[in-house]
């Protein structure tokens, strides 16, 4: 009796591994954790899309919870996410831009055409900011908390959804 | 009774060596095939690499061994955005960026440590294709480790188990048992 249970094992252990592999298959191999959860704001030194002589650094995020949104003029993704941060900025979250990898041109007739929800949109020509972020690939948004402590990261498109059931309570916890 | 649960196949002479040439011959085959394969798929890769090296930017550095620091770098950091590329054969902006930036740091003199962790501070674990040993990875890497070391460790226990059955004396009765079926088949055999 006891060596008929023993062969159960390699049943058992066939089953356990095929439920982990049955798992693998409907997780999205793209999701995972940005390397900056919990940390500083990186430093930078740019000036805004709107005013070239302008200059701002990391202490823009110091005071208040904000939304960071990379966007770019040359990303489709990024337009059909507008009307998501247009309803974020009146839902009265605060919103900076990052115009990513752009030209000044670019970006000034993108925001008069799809709308500007942001308080500041920095410059961002060459990507140095969206660097330093392990921005790879627009739109990228992340939730910097009172303190500049990068809180919460979404990795492309925000859905009408996720502006009700993630970012808003994710703005909320912070705040 | 003992022989019987041995459950050895009787085959004939016969029978044995059609066996034999069978295995023979699907042990040909499939060498064979898989030789093919991987010749195949190797010429494939190869052909894909080549492309890929097209796409890529030349770059010159002062001594062949930082050339060749940057090819081992670029080859071993994962392109976030491609899943399953190393920077240093694809196309994508973000991976050229991290090139781009992998010479720099080359050039400024820092060491191939330093260089990978400037790029998981900033894109994660993600983009080591050779993760390292940390308490986090232990799983990881000790689970294989573990896993030769159980599979050894039943093999042995099983072995010692069979030897030990093997010596073990039979007891009188069997040997009764035995000697009377030994005689009865000499007898038989005795006949002819």
């Amino acid at each position: 009796m006891k060596r008929r249970l023993l062969l159960v094992i390699p049943l058992l252990v066939f089953i356990g591994l095929a439920g982990l592999l049955y798992r693998g298959l409907s997780l999205d191999p793209s999701a995972r954790d940005s390397a900056l959860l919990a940390r500083d704001f990186p430093a930078f030194s740019l000036s805004s899309l709107e005013n070239p002589e302008a200059s701002y650094d990391a202490s823009l995020f110091k005071g208040e919870v904000t939304l960071v949104n990379v966007w770019g003029e040359w990303c489709p993704t990024c337009k059909q996410e507008m009307p998501q941060l247009l309803d974020l900025a009146d839902r009265g979250v605060r919103l900076v831009g990052v115009d990513y990898k752009d030209s000044r041109e670019k970006g000034r007739a993108f925001l008069e055409e799809f709308g500007n929800p942001f308080e500041v949109n920095l410059f961002d020509p060459e990507g140095e900011l969206g660097f330093e972020l392990g921005v790879y690939g627009a739109p990228e948004t992340f939730l910097v908390d009172a303190n500049g402590v990068i809180r919460y990261h979404h990795t492309g498109y925000i859905t009408p959804e996720d502006v009700t059931e993630t970012i808003m309570p994710e703005v909320r916890k912070w705040q | 009774m003992a022989i019987r649960r041995l459950g050895l196949p009787a085959f004939s002479r016969h029978g044995t060596a059609t066996l034999r040439v069978s295995l023979l011959f699907s042990v040909l085959f499939s060498v064979l095939f898989s030789v093919l394969l991987s010749l195949t798929l190797s010429l494939l890769a190869g052909l894909a690499a080549n492309q890929a090296q097209a796409a890529v930017e030349v770059r010159d550095f002062d001594s062949p061994v930082t050339a060749e620091r940057y090819r081992s770098l670029t080859d071993g950091l994962r392109c976030p955005k491609c899943e399953n590329q190393a920077i240093g054969d694809s196309d994508s902006p973000v991976a050229k960026d991290m090139r781009e930036r992998v010479a720099t740091l080359l050039r400024e003199g820092r060491s191939d440590r330093e260089i990978q962790d400037f790029m998981v501070a900033r894109f994660g674990d993600y983009v080591l294709y050779n993760p390292r040993l940390e308490d986090r990875t232990l799983l990881l890497w000790g689970l294989p480790a573990a896993l030769v070391l159980l599979g050894g460790v039943l093999v042995a226990l099983i072995v010692r188990r069979r030897r030990r059955a093997s010596a073990r004396a039979l007891s009188a009765e069997e040997r009764a048992r035995l000697d009377a079926l030994i005689n009865r088949h000499s007898d038989a055999s005795g006949d002819h």
